[in-house]
């Protein structure tokens, strides 16, 4: 690797297999661990907010990460109703690391994918949101070039300055596998956190998402063609812009809500 | 000194010197095997050696009955010859009698001899060549020497007879044949298979073999090891490094592979070769036998303490295997390929997470949903919604089923549709002959032999405890299953976790059924019909009767395939070879299919769902496949069929709708 001086951690957390809920590595988080091992090698660090569960498959599913090759895990230590954003914020401040890598967002708990902008506003870095590939750094003038994933195999080539966080999309390059004996061989090394107790979350009731009802399609097309485009069609943003100033942003918004009939 | 007098004294000089040599080789020999792991020495099983060369070995070498003849005559004449010349030259025991044994054995060795020249005139390309060609004509050189020198002493001929060139010729002649009989067996000759393999035949790492018993399940390795699965030579046993040495290279195990015949880079024989040359260091130039389909002899060198794979054997090799046991079952020698092959993928999977193609994505999912292709665990049952299965456990509403007379066990082929025909008409059959059977409903998980099979040791010991735990929970007397591989597993290799039950394969429970008369099958029925024997069924245990004893109870006459018990071939489903899908020349399942259309039969009976999807993805048009569950249905007479009702007790649950 060229890239020797750069520090690059790794956010990992616990997944959950979407059909059997067991845990498991989170498909985009493995996907940033590949990511960075591709970028540094064995310099990669990886991050865990968490203590080491007493339950073997919570354990296992930690573990299948060393099994990608990694030396070591770092687990910040916090207790279970902490706030993790603070907990890693505030560790990640003094680390002073060049790129931060997160999955988009998590398999289970809230799983609203806002870790990687909390962070970012915290840290005053940029932030990237689903990117595929990292093309190049360029230590002296601390800039990267990274590619970003857009619907439909679209891709964005963006130039961004150190330090950064970048989400990784699951259109990244398909994790390595993950070895049994490099997993159980491999250490974790615990780091005590500084506590933030999560307050509001304390009072939120939860309950299973239900399946959002699906819009109607009005299909349109009127040739083959079309008709494949529309029926393999990911929702692009297509019309989007960028909006300045108040007046204008809520002007935007309010269009959309009387277009969507709902004002 | 007459020419006589000189060549009884040099002789014994010659042959107390070669004997001393051969000796020094034999000990270099076991230095080098003594680099392997340590393995249990089963010290008494050197006391079987000539039980287990003259009857175990011998029947598999008299499959070719001309080489059986051959290698009575040669290698019986050298054994009894080389004890008698040990006898007059060395201890100088001068009796008549011996003299005269001497003439007849090197006589019969000579005739050996002329056999194997014959056999070696046109080899077959499974023979090796190189130093092999040289070996026929050592034989001679060594028993016709011995011949002519006895021939005096016997007073045929008078002593001196052709004077001193006669004598230098046998001087000659007997440092060629001893220097390849006696030293080469230690030294690295062709007749290293004599030493090697006898002592081979006596440690084997799998005694149970021998006598008619059979050891096919795989052996467990202890997960918390420094190093899992073999990576470097030395990383073997001790005595599966003595196995390869035994190798004579007669290329019966390359005859019977079928990932050799479809032209993916595997060839058993060239496999055992390259072991010997890790073992012993060098590279691979010398090998005189077929390569690697696609990849050519000479590029590849190893050494004790070098890795094996990708730089003395390509992965793609380990990769191609079936694990269809051909190879083990042909090789006279008893050398267990299968074995080693999993062991070095062991190395792949565990240590270094190379399993090849959709290899890494089909072990995950066995982790996270404990069957191959990831489908829900709690749809396990969605298959038998219709079919009020009694499930062990505690059911809804109902009480708790905690014994049977049967565990069914459902494998995989509840998550495929094929398969599941296969199931129904099982259920039907069990119902039929009114057997009291319950299943485990989604607390069953994969048997675990694809992940075993895979290398991946780990996740396989975790789906063998789960299941053992679970079934530890319930009374059963026998576990039936339709799948021949959870068939072996459960049966052969749940055992070293301490899960022994009765298992039987659904064609020998449905065998007993059949001769109890429990089940009544319509015989009137003219069907073209040829059996394929699954590799776990047939080659893993042994069972080759019950398939042919149900269909011919249904009035069938198989048209057998020249491949088939012991020697058929595999359809390609086994060893996660569709998995990691090593490409070939052609498909293994086609090469099958050819064997059964060759037998003019419409209808292929199987007794394996991998067996049944492997052949019906083999284009149409083609003969038909059917498992002998489903043939058993349509020719199931009705009537005894009579109160189904009852055993469909109203506690019974069919899964989650």
């Amino acid at each position: 690797m060229s890239n020797n001086n750069l520090s690059v951690i790794s956010l990992v957390s616990i997944g959950e297999h979407p059909t059997s809920r067991r845990p498991r590595r989170a498909e985009q988080d493995a996907r940033a661990i590949e990511l960075g091992i591709k970028l540094v090698g064995d310099n990669l660090q990886t991050l865990h907010a968490g203590e080491l569960s007493d339950d073997d498959s919570q354990q296992t599913a930690l573990r299948s990460y060393l099994g990608m090759g990694l030396a070591e895990i770092n687990l910040l230590e916090m207790p279970e109703n902490s706030d993790a954003v603070l907990v890693i914020a505030e560790h990640l401040k003094q680390k002073k690391p060049d790129i931060i890598l997160t999955g988009v967002r998590a398999e289970n708990g809230e799983s609203s994918g806002m870790l990687p902008y909390l962070l970012a506003e915290q840290l005053g870095m940029a932030m990237v949101t689903s990117i595929a590939e990292i093309l190049s750094v360029d230590e002296v003038n601390k800039q990267a070039e990274v590619l970003q994933a857009l619907p439909r195999g679209q891709r964005r080539k963006l130039k961004v300055d150190l330090p950064f966080i970048a989400s990784v999309d699951m259109a990244a390059a398909l994790p390595r596998q993950s070895a049994f004996g490099p997993a159980r061989r491999g250490q974790f090394e615990e780091i005590l956190g500084t506590s933030f107790t999560d307050q509001e979350s304390s009072e939120w009731q939860t309950a299973d998402a239900k399946k959002r009802p699906k819009r109607l399609k009005i299909i349109k097309a009127k040739t083959a063609a079309d008709r494949f485009k529309a029926a393999t069609a990911k929702a692009s943003g297509g019309g989007g812009k960028v909006v300045h100033g108040v007046e204008e942003s809520a002007q935007a918004i309010l269009d959309l809500l009387v277009e969507e009939g709902l004002v | 000194m007459s020419s006589s007098e000189f060549l009884s004294q040099f002789l014994f000089t010659l042959i107390s010197f070669a004997l001393l040599l051969m000796l020094v080789g034999a000990v270099k020999r076991m230095l080098l095997w003594s680099q392997g792991q340590s393995s249990t020495i089963h010290w008494l099983g050197l006391l079987q050696i000539p039980r287990r060369y003259l009857v175990d070995l011998h029947h598999v070498v008299a499959r070719d009955k001309y080489m059986s003849n051959t290698h009575v005559a040669t290698a019986g004449g050298f054994v009894l010859s080389s004890i008698l010349i040990v006898l007059l030259y060395v201890f100088q025991l001068k009796l008549q009698i011996l003299t005269w044994a001497l003439l007849g054995s090197s006589l019969l060795m000579f005739v050996g001899s002329i056999f194997v020249m014959i056999r070696r005139r046109n080899p077959p390309p499974n023979l090796s060549l190189g130093q092999w060609q040289r070996l026929p004509k050592s034989l001679m050189v060594f028993s016709l020497s011995f011949f002519i020198l006895t021939l005096p002493a016997t007073g045929i001929l008078p002593s001196d007879t052709g004077g001193w060139l006669l004598a230098l010729l046998l001087v000659a002649g007997i440092i060629w044949g001893i220097g390849e009989m006696f030293c080469g067996m230690t030294w690295g000759g062709p007749m290293k298979h004599a030493f090697a393999g006898a002592l081979h035949l006596g440690l084997h790492r799998r005694q149970e073999r021998f006598g008619g018993g059979q050891s096919t399940g795989l052996k467990a390795i202890d997960l918390s090891s420094k190093k899992l699965g073999v990576e470097k030579p030395i990383d073997f046993k001790w005595n599966q490094l003595l196995s390869f040495d035994a190798c004579v290279e007669c290329g019966r195990c390359e005859n019977n592979c079928p990932a050799f015949a479809a032209g993916q880079p595997l060839n058993p024989k060239k496999l055992i070769q390259d072991m010997v040359i890790g073992m012993a260091g060098g590279d691979d130039a010398k090998f005189a036998g077929s390569p690697y389909p696609g990849i050519k002899v000479g590029t590849h060198k190893g050494g004790a303490i070098i890795p094996i794979v990708n730089v003395l054997v390509e992965s793609d090799t380990l990769w191609s295997c079936t694990t269809c046991r051909a190879c083990v079952d042909a090789c006279p020698m008893m050398i267990e390929h299968v074995d080693a092959i999993v062991d070095m993928r062991r190395f792949e999977t565990m240590e270094k997470g190379q399993t090849p193609g959709k290899g890494s994505e089909i072990l995950e999912n066995l982790s996270a949903t404990d069957n191959p292709n990831g489908f829900a665990p709690s749809t396990r049952m969605n298959w038998a919604a219709d079919q009020n299965l009694t499930v062990f456990g505690h059911n809804e509403k109902k009480q708790e089923v905690t014994q049977a007379d049967v565990l069914l066990w459902v494998g995989d082929a509840a998550f495929d549709m094929r398969n599941q025909r296969t199931l129904r008409a099982m259920i039907k059959l069990l119902r039929a002959a009114k057997v009291n059977f319950a299943v485990l409903g989604d607390a069953e998980c994969d048997s675990g032999d694809l992940a075993r099979r895979l290398g991946d040791e780990a996740t396989f010991q975790r789906l063998a405890n789960s299941n053992i735990s679970t079934m530890n929970k319930y009374k059963f007397n026998t576990i039936v299953t339709a799948d021949p591989h959870a068939f072996h597993c459960i049966k052969n290799e749940y055992g070293e976790f301490g899960g022994n039950y009765n298992v039987m394969h659904h064609t020998g429970f449905f065998a007993e059924l059949v001769s109890q008369q429990k089940i009544k099958l319509d015989n009137s029925k003219e069907l073209a019909l040829t059996y394929h024997d699954p590799c776990y069924l047939g080659r893993y245990n042994g069972e080759y009767d019950a398939p042919r004893f149900l269909l011919e109870s249904m009035g069938v006459k198989i048209k057998e395939m020249d491949r088939s018990k012991s020697t058929a071939r595999c359809c390609g489903g086994g060893g996660g070879a569709p998995v990691t899908d090593i490409p070939g020349k052609q498909r293994i399942p086609d090469m099958r299919m050819a064997d059964v259309i060759e037998t003019k039969a419409e209808i292929v009976a199987v007794a394996c769902p991998g067996c049944s999807a492997m052949l019906e993805g083999v284009v149409e048009p083609r003969p038909e496949v059917k498992d002998i569950a489903e043939l058993m249905l349509d020719a199931l007479i009705e009537g005894v069929v009579e109160d189904t009702a009852e055993v469909v007790v109203e506690d019974m649950v069919g899964g989650a709708v």
